[in-house]
């Protein structure tokens, strides 16, 4: 009987904790309809094969979190558009292009890929800003 | 055994063959830029990963539907299964050719176009159908693994549904939320299928001992529950870096921690171990167990140093992060399956099958081990330079990386080897044996007839 109410303890937990998650407490910023496009257009050219995102992603680029207000946008554009390297170039459209520069900045504002060293706390966890 | 268990069986080693295939031409890809510019990473990637996750996926739904009639002494498929079979292999097949045509549209690791997962949905749902019809049929007192292959089949099917999500705008309003959203099911979705091919480790594990106490009792459960407990809420490590709600790192954090007691356990039990082990290692089926039983003490020492944030400072982002995988998806999760077929198919009373795949075996737990170490040599070189020199030219930071990276792809072609040859034999054997079923059957049917 007992193993019962470990799992119904847990699935309750569990539910509480999927309700929390997606409610979220953050002030990062909202997406519109350009953020959208950006984030469809991310996802059909498979950027992710070898961008990273906060980390997560492929591993043959670099990781693109902060990559807006580290090069700027005319930057990315250019990269995109001709390649650079092993990275072969994306012919896309004007508004595909400007979805996606909207997509990297929206993703840039919600915060920074690396951990500054003030954040680790002494019992070894991260204290980030929301 | 059935038909639609020696396809599923077939699909499942075809589909490993092919992760080995594609992963070979990818890490060539990597390696020589000229092969890159005529096979594009972009598309051998995502179709190296997917092969690899539904080699697992499929292995780990054998395991259950195939055990599960053994516990509960019933070999004959329901309708349900083989429509489970027939949808399953159309959604893999289907996925393949979308990477092939350059069709894309979802996330890492599912980045087919997402109307697909609608086939894989609807097969899911008839496998937990059939799964729930027998449970509720024929069990009073269920062993830990049965709990462990329902638990497994049903949260797969909730964090599939939750990895689709996204397909609703107000999930991915903020970036944090999608994100969130995006590895809370990642994460879970990990969980639900080692609960499927632990439960089925755990079967073998009975079978091969003769004793059924190793599933029953208050201590295995109160394990199982630990396992669980980290399933629903240790994915929050995949995230540290991503300003979420505080709560999620240190509920992470915390539960993670928790693992230190699997892992004092296995140094605990290290000794017994050891008898059962001159006892049984003429056994191939125990050799892959015992095999998978090294990973996980090796890989659960890494994840609970990549669990506690300060370190995964230095870890997440990098090559250490792919050995965690590596060692979990090959030393774990393929081990065990390999050793479940090796079960199902009988290959310990075949003697020829059996030596070869002993050599198949020893080679791939060889190129494993390098593989795995080049990648966490690599991992550290970028860590540190990316988090302690703090420098921010991806190109500068690649460069001793990629000599070791070198080193990764000639231990992956060994390691490529190893399971091919374990992958082939086992296809061999199966194929025999659903030749001698036809045989049968023509041998009834000619009976019949006179």
């Amino acid at each position: 009987m007992w193993k019962r109410y470990v799992l119904a303890g847990l699935v309750v937990a569990y539910a509480f904790g999927t309700w929390s998650a997606y409610r979220g407490e953050h002030d990062a910023p909202v997406a519109d309809a350009l953020v959208f496009e950006g984030m469809a257009t991310w996802q059909a050219q498979n950027c992710v094969a070898c961008h990273q995102l906060f980390g997560l992603g492929g591993y043959l680029g670099p990781d693109l979190t902060n990559v807006i207000s580290d090069a700027g946008d005319a930057r990315v554009r250019t990269f995109v558009k001709y390649g650079s390297g092993r990275m072969p170039a994306h012919p896309m459209s004007a508004e595909e292009l400007d979805g996606l520069v909207a997509f990297l900045a929206w993703v840039d504002a919600t915060g920074t890929s690396r951990v500054p060293e003030h954040a680790v706390h002494w019992t070894g966890t991260y204290v980030l800003d929301p | 055994m059935n038909n639609a268990l020696r396809v599923q069986i077939g699909t499942a080693l075809v589909l490993l063959l092919l992760a080995l295939l594609i992963g070979l031409l990818a890490a060539l890809s990597y390696s020589f830029p000229a092969l890159g510019a005529l096979v594009s990473f972009k598309h051998l990637r995502p179709a190296h990963v997917s092969a690899a996750l539904f080699w697992i996926i499929t292995g780990a739904t054998v395991g259950v539907v195939h055990y599960r009639g053994e516990v509960w002494r019933s070999s004959t498929p329901s309708p349900y299964h083989k429509a489970f079979v027939l949808l399953w292999i159309v959604a893999v097949v289907a996925i393949l050719f979308a990477y092939a045509g350059g069709r894309f549209g979802g996330r890492e690791y599912w980045e087919f176009p997402p109307v697909i997962g609608l086939l894989i949905l609807a097969a899911w749902v008839l496998l937990l159908v059939d799964h729930l019809r027998a449970w509720v049929r024929r069990t009073p007192e269920p062993p830990l693994y049965v709990w462990m292959w329902t638990t497994g089949v049903f949260f797969f099917l909730l964090t599939f549904i939750e990895q689709n999500l996204w397909q609703i705008d107000w999930f991915r309003q903020t970036y944090v939320r999608e994100i969130t959203v995006q590895w809370r099911s990642n994460g879970a979705m990990v969980g639900a299928w080692n609960q499927m091919i632990y439960g089925t480790a755990l079967y073998l594990m009975t079978r091969i001992s003769g004793d059924d106490a190793l599933a029953r009792g208050p201590k295995v459960f109160l394990f199982w529950f630990l396992g669980l407990a980290n399933l629903m809420f240790n994915w929050g490590h995949h995230i540290y870096n991503v300003p979420t709600a505080a709560w999620i790192r240190h509920v992470a954090y915390g539960i993670s921690m928790l693992e230190w007691i699997f892992f004092i356990n296995i140094i605990r039990g290290f000794k017994a171990k050891l008898g059962e082990y001159g006892r049984h290692k003429k056994g191939i089926t125990y050799r892959f167990l015992v095999s998978a039983e090294l990973w996980v003490f090796l890989n659960l020492f890494l994840a609970l140093l990549m669990s506690i944030p300060a370190v995964n400072r230095y870890t997440h982002g990098t090559h250490i992060t792919v050995a965690h995988a590596m060692g979990t998806t090959i030393g774990i999760n393929t081990m065990i399956l390999l050793g479940s077929f090796t079960y199902m198919l009988g290959m310990d009373r075949e003697e020829r099958g059996k030596r070869w795949l002993g050599v198949g075996l020893r080679i791939a737990l060889f190129g494993l081990g390098a593989f795995w170490l080049a990648l966490l040599i690599a991992g550290a070189i970028k860590g540190w330079r990316t988090t302690a020199l703090g420098i921010t030219d991806h190109q500068r930071v690649m460069r001793p990386v990629n000599a070791v990276l070198e080193y990764f792809v000639a231990s992956g072609a060994v390691l490529a080897l190893g399971l091919g040859i374990v992958a082939v034999v086992l296809l061999n054997r199966l194929l025999g044996s659903w030749r001698r079923h036809q045989a049968c059957l023509h041998q009834e049917d000619q009976a019949n007839w006179k």
